[in-house]
């Protein structure tokens, strides 16, 4: 009976691989490998195949995804990169050298900012930060080197990744902060009967054995970075622009749109089919990536389990 | 627990310059990372700070008693007016729905998990798929939803015109977010029940309960606060989502109704939440007013914070039931 249930859900997530890929199947038979190349620019692109879908003529699928899974990889990697440095050392100081008033308060904060509604967050960036880059960290100079190709007005590739960060690292810390309380005391005494000082025991000690939750939590978090839909659609832009490294340091005031603000963008248009499969073609990425993402967070931890500790 | 009065043990003295009792002086690498520690740390809670004052601040200047009792106004020239009761209610009621479905469901996935896991691969592959859906972007889920929903067999759920299903209705909205607030119920029970140590099972079996009974009527009593801190967390998840309400509960900021059956028709009609409804006064938005985006994230934060508090309630009593001695 509950087994039953059990099989069930197990068949509703292979249905959803299933039925996803299988109304993707049309945008990526009609591209091949290109879908995922670069040449042209997405938003053209995504206008044609919209307005093929209202005429009587063939359907367009033409569709080159790159500067969206380019936009991706820079707000995902740079975000939990960012994050992952920071709530290591953040989960290392409220465990281990927090006073102990301050360790009472911040644990149901740390809790308390993980639950925070991403548009919550978004919010904040589309109020406070993306106005600060428009106005004061952005010069005319700069915007005027390149006009025409793109606005740099603040909606931008680092409040993407500020923003992100912030919502992210709670996430991270609330989990590394568990793993690492979960080290055996006794291994942690040891080494300080060693002589060893309390950082490198920590460091050493502590947050290796705390390894396979380490992977747990960026895992988690990574997922929830590569997801986020609305609030990277409020803070990074509405274009479909690949940010280019090789612009300088307004790379990173450039606007982008990942894989998942670009659904929520034209979700509206879900009705016209060669729009639809589209649409669900970027879904069936991110599927297949949370997919392998949570396989190779499994995989991660298989050769750390050995000494680990559970949490 | 806490880690700050270890009896750290002074260092055997070593012979030369340093005095007897005084412990060697740290590297410089030590130092370096204690102090990024600290600054982290104090960062963080800066932050942490800034965001809960800024929202306060924001929430006291913004917050009428009005917007919680009228409804959202479109004009004509596309401003919105009013305040945000059917969005307020359109959380309640979504949240309501998503938790009717995933607590059941999470908690019969959870007994099975550690109670029954027979075959073991089925119990493996029924993990791997837990962790699977909690990392499945809730877009995804969303776009999943609608090709469910849309089917003809399911078309009773939500409102259609003409023959031609929308696929979205609360019904919907509600059954897709429970799969965001699956797993977390998951985990949470699960962690509850195998935290019970054998022997409570192994009493009740003597006293001639069947396995079904003894869960049924000793463990998940005891597990009780864990499945309240699942339900909650799960909540908060679903509260907070915004993808899954944008496409599967309509663009719409008030009820609209399908049907004329009194409750029945609301879930099957269109709504909003208030996630939909600070993304939609956002500037990014189409209503772009500020003021009420600021009120209706401010009620949001109350309702998180409240959730919060009441899964402390929950561990606390969950600790003061601890059984090993």
């Amino acid at each position: 009976m509950l087994g039953a249930l059990v099989c069930l859900v197990v068949a509703l997530l292979l249905g959803m691989f299933a039925f996803v890929i299988y109304e993707a199947w049309p945008s990526f038979s009609h591209n091949g490998l290109s879908w995922f190349g670069s040449g042209g620019s997405v938003d053209s692109e995504i206008q044609a195949i919209f307005n093929s879908g209202s005429s009587l003529g063939r359907p367009i699928y033409a569709f080159h995804g790159w500067p969206l899974i380019w936009g991706t990889i820079l707000l995902v990697g740079g975000s939990v990169t960012i994050a992952f440095v920071c709530s290591l050392f953040v989960a290392v100081f409220i465990v281990e050298f927090s006073p102990d008033p301050m360790r009472r308060v911040l644990e149901p904060v740390v809790r308390l900012l993980a639950s925070v509604p991403s548009v919550v967050y978004g919010l904040v960036g589309v109020f406070v930060l993306v106005p600060f880059l428009g106005n004061h960290l952005i010069s005319a100079g700069s915007k005027a080197s390149v006009q025409g190709i793109v606005t740099l007005n603040g909606y931008s590739l680092l409040a993407g990744v500020l923003i992100l960060t912030v919502m992210i690292a709670p996430v991270m810390v609330s989990v590394f902060s568990d793993g690492l309380r979960a080290v055996p005391r006794g291994w942690l005494e040891a080494s300080l009967g060693l002589g060893i000082n309390r950082w490198r025991t920590v460091w050493k000690i502590g947050v290796r054995t705390a390894r396979p939750v380490l992977v747990a939590g960026t895992v988690l978090a990574t997922a929830r970075a590569l997801g986020e839909a609305v609030m990277v659609s409020m803070v990074c832009g509405v274009v479909s622009f690949a940010p280019n490294p090789a612009d300088g340091w307004i790379f990173f005031v450039e606007p982008t749109r990942p894989l998942a603000a670009t659904i929520i963008s034209f979700i509206d248009d879900l009705s016209t089919p060669p729009m639809r499969h589209t649409l669900y073609a970027i879904a069936a990425v991110l599927l297949v990536s949370a997919a392998f993402l949570s396989l190779g967070g499994w995989a991660a931890k298989q050769p750390m389990k050995r000494y680990g500790a559970r949490a | 627990m806490s880690t700050v009065d270890l009896p750290v043990a002074p260092p055997a003295p070593r012979p030369g310059r340093r005095k007897e009792g005084q412990s060697p002086p740290w590297r410089l690498r030590d130092r370096l990372g204690l102090g990024l520690a600290w600054c982290l740390g104090l960062l963080f809670c800066a932050v942490a700070v800034a965001i809960v004052v800024y929202f306060l601040i924001q929430g006291i200047k913004y917050v009428r008693p009005s917007l919680f009792v009228t409804n959202p106004v479109t004009t004509a020239n596309g401003t919105s007016g009013g305040g945000f009761l059917d969005p307020l209610l359109g959380t309640f009621l979504v949240t309501a729905m998503a938790m009717v479905v995933a607590l059941p469901v999470g908690i019969s996935i959870a007994v099975w998990l550690s109670e029954y896991g027979r075959p073991a691969a089925l119990a493996r592959v029924a993990e791997s798929t837990i962790e699977m859906i909690a990392g499945i972007p809730s877009i995804v889920l969303a776009l999943f939803g609608v090709l469910l929903f849309e089917a003809p067999v399911l078309g009773f759920l939500s409102s259609s015109a003409g023959g031609v299903v929308f696929g979205r209705s609360f019904f919907a909205a509600g059954t897709m977010l429970s799969l965001v607030a699956l797993p977390l119920v998951v985990t949470n029970v699960r962690a509850g029940l195998e935290a019970i140590p054998n022997h409570v099972r192994e009493a009740s079996y003597a006293l001639g309960k069947t396995r079904i009974a003894t869960t049924r009527r000793v463990l998940l009593p005891a597990a009780r606060p864990s499945v309240l801190t699942g339900a909650m967390l799960g909540a908060g998840r679903v509260i907070g989502d915004t993808a899954i309400i944008v496409v599967l509960l309509g663009a719409t900021l008030t009820f609209n109704a399908a049907g004329s059956t009194p409750l029945l028709s609301t879930l099957r009609g269109t709504g909003s939440t208030l996630t939909y409804y600070v993304f939609y006064n956002a500037p990014t938005g189409e209503g772009n007013q500020p003021s009420r985006a600021y009120a209706a994230a401010f009620v949001l934060l109350v309702i998180v914070l409240a959730l919060n508090v009441g899964v402390d309630v929950a561990t606390r009593r969950a600790r003061r039931l601890l059984w090993s001695s």
